[in-house]
């Protein structure tokens, strides 16, 4: 009589460590900080795009997301506060063969590099823009960011915020970027494919990943664990494109879109810079 | 005829890269977790489904099922 064993066949989990530099780690982030979590989602979805480590350039501004270049074995360049896209401009229009992928926060990326970020969503230029956003500056000490919710405390609002949210994808598909998804931490095998089609995309492609700062945001905002942040921030707070065309107006309201946001094709700006001013500046 | 033994799953959790955080305990769906201290510690190994999701969600790189 056969004795197999009715176990599932065995799923060798990832190995990181292909991507990584091990002895960099652990890394600096804090206990149930949500930027390790969307680091690993990206570093799936860089495998399954089968690049290899030496075609991909990141770039990175400051903060505390922007700490993810010091722990991957890619090409990286870390740089000024909000600069990160200026410097991936440059990169990018030197050596077009590299695929770019800029980490940035929503500090970073919404109020410093403000109008870095416009400009290369306007340019269309073939990057992809990862936006950290965890509502908070938390490097700093947690002072409010653009964006923070209304209402909400941060070192720098003691009674509450009373600014309006900046929404990021909005922006950016406003300012002409071509490929604009969300994700969060929480719904992290959607935000590998996320990531991955945006890796894809030709053109500029900006993810918002909404993610949790347990230590500044979710201290001052008496969230109790890093679990409750994850489900009132990430799982309730958000819909799914594809559900929001079946629910109600109502159950709509106060949630942001989950998924593929806006996807168009438009001329790439490394083509229309090398079809029509190079071949003129070289006198051809 | 006794049942044949069920293969276990083999957790490996880096007491160096866990910061305790408690995700993957909360996360876990059959309760195989649990927190010693500061670092995660199996508790309940042949309730583990292999259904990878304390790996998915560690952020510290932690924690993988093999």
């Amino acid at each position: 009589m056969s004795t197999a064993v009715a176990v599932k066949k065995d799923k060798a989990p990832f190995d990181y460590n292909k991507y990584l530099r091990p002895n960099k780690l652990p890394h600096i982030w804090c206990p149930g900080c949500g930027h390790g979590i969307v680091l690993k989602a990206m570093l799936r979805a860089i495998d399954a795009s089968g690049l290899s480590k030496d075609q991909i350039c990141m770039v990175s501004g400051i903060g505390c997301s922007s700490r993810t270049p010091g722990y991957v074995d890619f090409n990286t360049l870390h740089t000024l506060h909000g600069r990160a896209m200026a410097y991936a401009t440059g990169v990018k229009l030197a050596k077009p063969s590299l695929k770019v992928i800029v980490i940035t926060g929503d500090g970073d990326a919404l109020a410093i590099g403000g109008n870095h970020f416009i400009h290369t969503c306007r340019r269309n230029i073939d990057m992809t823009v990862l936006v950290y956003s965890n509502a908070i500056y938390g490097m700093t000490g947690g002072q409010y960011s653009p964006t923070t919710p209304q209402g909400a405390n941060a070192t720098t609002s003691r009674y509450g915020n009373i600014e309006p949210v900046f929404d990021c994808c909005e922006l950016a598909k406003a300012s002409g970027a071509t490929f604009v998804a969300r994700g969060t931490a929480y719904h992290c095998q959607e935000l590998e494919k996320i990531i991955f089609e945006a890796v894809q995309h030709k053109g500029t492609s900006v993810v918002e990943i909404l993610d949790q700062c347990p230590t500044y945001y979710g201290r001052q905002n008496k969230y109790k664990s890093v679990t409750e942040m994850m489900e009132k921030i990430e799982k309730d707070g958000t819909v799914s494109v594809k559900q929001a065309d079946k629910l109600p107006p109502e159950k709509l309201q106060g949630k942001l879109l989950r998924g593929v946001l806006h996807k168009i094709e438009r001329p790439e700006y490394c083509e229309q810079y090398k079809k029509f001013i190079i071949g003129k500046a070289q006198g051809k | 005829m006794a049942e044949p033994a069920k293969k276990l799953p083999n957790i490996v959790i880096s007491e160096t890269l866990c910061k305790g955080c408690s995700i993957c305990v909360d996360f876990c769906p059959t309760n195989v977790l649990e927190l010693r201290g500061n670092v995660v510690a199996v508790k309940n190994l042949e309730a583990c489904t292999r259904c990878q999701l304390c790996d998915l969600r560690c952020p510290d790189f932690a924690i993988q099922v093999f």
